[in-house]
């Protein structure tokens, strides 16, 4: 057994779930979690303890998943980078996730930062923040369901799928 | 028009639309 690509893969799969995990619940939970706080005055409690510490986590591993995810395709990085025959499925989905990564840490985690006044922001820059921030997000959710499709049978299910 | 992804179910709604977009063009353009 060639240890790098199990390991590869095993982290792969728990840092990705831990990205994935949190990028749902960011979208499912605090999103809508924070609405219902802002008319009760208890938001302060989720963005001051509880986003810090989800975004910590959340953009570490969007980062290890990726390096996981390009360990694992090895030889065949370029390959699958290039849509080659036979690996347009598995490259399909990373090029996804690379576009997921560059959305966590170019678009969420800079805005995010002016959000919870990490670094210094006007209102003004803080309400463009959010707005930019929630679509970028919104928009890996969106990315994650082709990912994940074509991350589970885009290679090693490939028969599965005609693919 | 309303954003898509301004909603939960309209995000969901087009990462499934993506999804099969994409499994059309993977199928039978780029294999």
């Amino acid at each position: 057994m060639d240890l790098v690509p199990v390991l590869a893969r095993w982290l792969h799969f728990l840092a990705g779930v831990m990205w994935i995990g949190l990028l749902y619940y960011f979208n499912f939970v605090q999103v809508p979690a924070l609405k219902a706080a802002a008319a009760d005055n208890t938001a302060v409690g989720i963005t001051r303890h509880v986003a810090p510490r989800a975004l910590f986590y959340f953009r570490w591993a969007s980062l290890v998943t990726w390096l996981a995810g390009a360990a694992l395709l090895g030889n065949q990085f370029m390959n699958a980078f290039t849509l080659s025959k036979g690996m347009a499925g598995i490259g399909v989905g990373a090029w996804l996730g690379t576009i997921m990564l560059l959305n966590v840490w170019g678009l969420i985690w800079p805005n995010q930062k002016k959000i919870l006044g990490i670094v210094p922001a006007t209102d003004e820059e803080k309400t463009s923040a959010r707005r930019i921030a929630f679509l970028a997000s919104r928009t890996n959710v969106m990315l994650s369901m082709p990912m994940l499709f074509f991350m589970a049978g885009g290679w090693s299910h490939r028969g599965t799928f005609g693919l | 028009m309303k954003n898509p992804l301004d909603s939960l179910w309209g995000t969901i709604i087009s990462g499934v639309i993506l999804t099969a977009i994409l499994y059309y063009i993977v199928k039978n353009v780029l294999n």
